[in-house]
Order: structure tokens, then sequence, then C-alpha cells
């Protein structure tokens, strides 16, 4: 099974973001960085999908040569090859996807997978453009997921809690969220096969974005709050509070 | 390209849903902005008649596709009818709500239409005569303005766009679906219901929600995680969770709230035994009012709130559950 894996390098969770000098991106001092969260589900999909059936998963990013690094983490995991195409890691989904798509095309897959959603950008909207690119079934925020005979059956999250079963047929496109699987960490052979693992960097030649920042400021602060009162006492105040400034019970 | 808003209004069980109804008053608004109106598009069913009732929530024109082809929800069967009419119509926006089905389906339609999406937007605006969106990114650590060069396609955060009410007389038109049941290439084929009659913590109005505080419900902390039941039963709320408690296996991840979990802006947010870790604070912190209940008052969930109160969960949360019910009783 040939698998392909897209994963993006983002600012650690933990990163404070200020708006840079430019007042379109974020300033990168002091920012620290990791695969995005959900992609590690998607990279652990691929692996265990390779196990069960055979054949090899293959890492895609776009972004700066920096996410070598990232790109690297996902092959001591047990990813077999990968190629990063390098711009500067500042675009939108759209022409995120338009690079992806395009790569893809040139290479075989039966499956792409993607996270569902990224901690920095937050579209969840690629793995579903890359989709419609390929002229594929996507099936997004996947909780479960099973290949066989040349289909994926897949359970996506719904709306209250309900899942959403689907039967796709291959290639397809399914986008991963946690609860799919327990990410692994690298071991040592992992670590070491990584080290030797040629990445491949081409320049992306990012297309134009469909939606531009025009401009990144600060999110607007909260007002400043106050302590009601100590234990069950203060509750009284509260609901008062609750009922008559901010009505909202 | 036209000065009107295209909205996709979600329904289910045959009439629209409150977030289809917010990015509907959200599409009215911005419509007006631009000297234009707002077009429903309603897929579904058997639903023109309920439809037409969108006059009165904003729309100037009701297009619905109904028919065999769109029983059941299907991610490129329905970005192929939201693209066709975005085609059709011209309009300078089209939004949807960012439910579930709209973060899955919106992005095919938008990449079908070659456009790109402002995805989970909290604020729409024109701005010389251009419809631009605001959406928080990097987990609400800071907001993006963004334009499209051509329609602006969006979707929308539930509960921070409010319904608008107008009086427009408007018949439902119906709309051709260009594909059969056959043609599609991803159809539900099965829900496997979650708890019956659950409020999903990103739709609720008001969040209740548990962290470490709470202590293990299969052990010491059973009566608190009862207690958090009742208070939240008492509001109307849905249940929320902190991860802490998710990865200890106490609460479903359908309710983790956070960065990477659900974000919510719910009106009322009530935090329980949550320190407010950075994370969780990126989660909540659209919440239009914020209360913490916890032991520490050095907790840096108080920074955020609008209402604190320090104290031990096994007292407070049962002492407000019974001053609740007897102010909503009255
Ligand atoms: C990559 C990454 C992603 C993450 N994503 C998320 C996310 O999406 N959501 C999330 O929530 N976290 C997330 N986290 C975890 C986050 O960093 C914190 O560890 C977590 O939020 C802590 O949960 P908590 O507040 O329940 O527990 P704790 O931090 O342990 O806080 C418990 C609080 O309860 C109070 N308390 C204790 N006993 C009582 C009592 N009897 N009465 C009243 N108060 C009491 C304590 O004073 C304390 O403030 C993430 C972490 C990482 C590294
Ligand atoms: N620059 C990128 N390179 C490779 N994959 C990406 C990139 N950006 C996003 N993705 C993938 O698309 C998913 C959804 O991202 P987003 O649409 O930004 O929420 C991510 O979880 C990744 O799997």
């Amino acid at each position: 099974m040939d698998i392909i894996v897209c994963i993006r390098r983002a600012p650690t969770t933990d990163a404070r973001i200020k708006p840079g000098a430019d007042g379109k991106t974020y300033d990168p001092a002091g920012v620290n960085y990791d695969i995005s969260e959900y992609d590690k589900f998607a990279i652990e999909a691929a692996i265990a999908l390779k196990e069960a059936h055979g054949g090899q998963v293959t890492v895609l990013s776009v972004g700066p040569s920096a996410a070598t690094k990232e790109i690297r983490t996902a092959i001591a995991m047990g990813c077999d090859a990968a190629h990063l195409l390098v711009d500067d890691g500042q675009h939108d989904s759209w022409a995120i996807a338009q690079v992806l798509g395009a790569k893809i095309k040139e290479l075989p897959h039966d499956i792409v997978l993607f996270g569902w959603n990224s901690v920095d950008n937050q579209s969840s909207a690629t793995g579903q453009m890359v989709a419609e690119i390929l002229d594929v079934p996507s099936v997004s925020v996947a909780v479960a997921l099973e290949v066989a005979d040349g289909k994926a059956t897949v359970e996506r999250l719904a709306a209250g809690g309900n899942r959403e079963k689907y039967s796709i047929s291959l290639p397809a496109v399914v986008t991963c969220q946690k609860g799919l699987n327990k990410p692994r960490s690298a071991n040592m052979k992992g670590i070491m096969m990584a080290k030797k693992t040629k990445v491949e960097e081409t320049p992306a030649n990012t297309p134009a974005d469909g939606v531009a920042v025009v401009s990144l400021n600060p999110p607007p602060p909260r007002p400043e709050g106050k302590i009601v009162g100590k234990g069950a006492e203060a509750v009284g105040d509260l609901v008062k509070l609750l009922r008559e400034e901010a009505k909202v019970i | 390209m036209s000065n009107d808003v295209l909205v996709f209004v979600e329904f289910s069980d045959g009439k629209a849903t409150k977030p289809g109804l917010q990015a509907l008053g959200a599409g009215h608004n911005l419509a007006s902005q631009l000297g234009g109106s707002a077009i429903a598009l309603v897929i579904a069913a058997g639903a023109d008649a309920e439809a037409a009732n969108l006059g009165k929530n904003g729309a100037s024109r009701v297009l619905v596709a109904g028919g065999d082809a769109v029983g059941n929800y299907s991610p490129d069967g329905f970005a192929n009818i939201l693209a066709q009419q975005a085609e059709a119509t011209g309009a300078a926006a089209v939004l949807a709500s960012a439910t579930p089905a709209g973060k899955d389906f919106v992005a095919r339609a938008a990449a079908k239409a070659k456009c790109g999406l402002a995805a989970d937007c909290t604020e729409l605006k024109a701005d010389g005569g251009k419809p631009m969106a605001e959406r928080p990114v990097y987990a609400g650590k800071a907001v993006a303005t963004v334009s499209a060069p051509g329609q602006l396609w969006a979707t929308l955060r539930p509960n921070v766009f409010g319904e608008v009410s107008s009086d427009n007389t408007v018949t439902a038109e119906s709309v051709s679906v260009s594909f059969g049941p056959g043609d599609l290439k991803a159809v539900v084929q099965e829900i496997l219901a979650g708890v019956k009659g659950k409020l999903d913590v990103a739709e609720a109005e008001i969040v209740v929600s548990g962290g470490r505080g709470l202590k293990d419900p299969n052990g010491e902390g059973k009566a608190n995680w009862d207690n958090l039941q009742q208070l939240a039963e008492v509001l109307g709320a849905a249940t929320g969770a902190s991860r802490a408690v998710v990865d200890a296996g106490w609460r479903p991840h359908g309710e983790q709230v956070g960065q990477t979990g659900k974000t919510v802006s719910p009106k009322l947010y009530i935090a329980c035994g949550i320190s407010g870790a950075i994370q969780h604070l990126a989660g909540m912190s659209g919440s239009k009012v914020i209360v913490a209940i916890n032991k520490d008052d050095n907790a840096p969930i108080f920074k955020v709130a609008d209402y604190g109160i320090v104290g031990m969960v096994e007292d407070v949360v049962p002492a407000l559950t019974a001053a609740l019910k007897e102010t909503l009783g009255s």
C-alpha cells in the first residue's frame, strides 16, 4: 500500500505569539516548533496501515528548510521517505493544498492522511481541499479507520457526539482526530534511521493565497475580572451577578 | 460579482439549526453593508415549507436543493451543490456555520470554486465595498483580518453571531442537483449515536467544565462529578473537561476543551477545578462570561475569569446548584 501523510511544522502549543513588525505575521523570536498535534495521529495511522498491509509511508510537508527536523521525527516514528516542498511557511490552506495536490499526483497513493486541523492556522481545510484537487473521496475528523479490499471504513465525529460511518473506495483522503490511535514515540533504531534517510527538498513554488492576511493583531483583552468571594457563602453573590450584571442566566 | 451573500443554512430534523440561523443573520448584516441581500441555501429533502420561513430570519431569497440525492449527508455532494450555487448567484461572499458538517464540506466546496477559506470566523465586515473576515489563529493568541481576491468564503464560529428577524415574503426556489445518489464519493452509511440527547460542548450556550481538581470519578471524586452533572442540568448546559481528565480516561475525548480539543464560545463558561493552562485558555477564552471555581487563588484561570470563587469544588458546586435552582425556578 502506498500511504502518504502530510505534516505541518507549527509553533508548540505553549508558544507566546505576538504580531511581528510587518503586522501580518507573528514574531518568531523565542518560538519553538513541533509537528502540529493532530498530524501525529495521522503519522501513527499511516504506520499502522503499513504494518497491517505492507507498503510504504511517504511524508510530505510544505514549509521552511527547518521543517526537516519535524520530518525526521516522523521518519524516526516509522515513516519511510519524505519530500519537503520549500517555501516560507506563511501560506493559507488553499495555496498549500495546491502544492500538496500537485506533488501527490506525481506519487503513487492509495490513501492520503492529514491532521484534521492545524494548531496554528486552524483551517481544518487542507485535507478536504487536496481531496477535491485529486477528485477522490474524503472523510474528515476520523476517529476510526480500517482498510480492506480497496476500501476504507471510516468513522468521523459529527454533531452532538454522534459518529458518522462511511465506506469509501481508495484512493481517498482521511483527516485524523485524537481518539483514532495513540501516537508512538520514536525508538533508537528509528532515530538512527531518520539520521540516514534523505529528505528531498525542492522549491514549492507556492501559488497566491486564497485568503490573504491583511493584518494580525493581539486578541481583544478580556475585562478585568473579580473574585466574588470565598467558599460556598459566595454563591449567592455570584448568582446575583450572573443574573443582574452579566445577564447570562 | 453581485453584492449578495450566499448562506448555507444547516437543517436538522426538517428544521433550521441554531448555528444555521446565526450564519443567516451574519449574512444578512454583511449583505446590508455591501448593498446586497442574503440568499439562503438549504440542502434537505422535503424542507420547502420550513425553508420559506427563512424570510423571517434575514433571507431575501431561499434556494432549496432536495430530492433523493441529498437524503444522507455527503461531503462531496454538499460541496457540489454549494459550489454550483456560489457560481450561479455570483455572491460576493459565501458563508456557513463552522459546525462539524460545515467544517467538513465547505472546504471542499471552496476548492471546487478555486477559492480559499476563512475558517471559524468571529467577525465579518465590509471595507470599501469588499467583504472581510476576522478569525482567531494560533489558538486565539492572535486575530487575523483576511480578505480574498474574489469571492470570500468563510465559516462562522457558532454562538458568536446573532440571529436576525425580518419579514421578507419568500418562496422556496428549488435548484437542480447535478448528480444522482450513485455518483457520490462518500455518503454517511450509518450514524452511531453518542449519548442520546447529549448537548455538544462546541454548540452549547452554557458549558460547565471539570478538571483534575474534581478527582477520580471512579474513586474519591465520584460525588464531585455527580455534582458537576447536576449543575449542568440546572443550567441546561453541556459538560466539558480539561485534557488532564480526558487523558486520565475520566471523561470522553469529545468533551475536551482547549487547543487540542474543542473551541467553545458559549455565553457562560464555568470552570471547576481547572488550573487554566495556556492550552485550555486557548479553547475557551472566547466565551462571553467566564466563572472559575478553584481552591488556589493564584490559579491562572482567575486571570481570564470575569467572576471567581476561591474554594473547594466539594462545597461550592453543590451550593451553586442549589442557589441556581432557587433563582431559576422562581
Ligand atoms: C500539546 C499539548 C496540548 C494540550 N492541549 C490541551 C487542551 O486542549 N485542553 C486542556 O485542557 N489542556 C491541554 N493541555 C494540557 C495543559 O497543559 C494542562 O496540563 C491541563 O489543561 C491541566 O488540566 P487541569 O487544569 O484539569 O489540571 P491541573 O493543572 O492539575 O489543575 C487542577 C486545578 O484544580 C484545583 N483544585 C484541586 N483540588 C481542588 C478542589 N478540591 N477544589 C477546587 N479546586 C481544586 C487546583 O488548584 C488546580 O488549579 C495540552 C498540553 C500539551 C502539551
Ligand atoms: N504546510 C503544510 N505541509 C503539509 N501538510 C500541511 C501543511 N499545512 C497543513 N497541512 C495538513 O493539513 C492539515 C489541516 O491543516 P489546516 O487546514 O491548516 O487546519 C494539517 O493537520 C496537516 O496534516
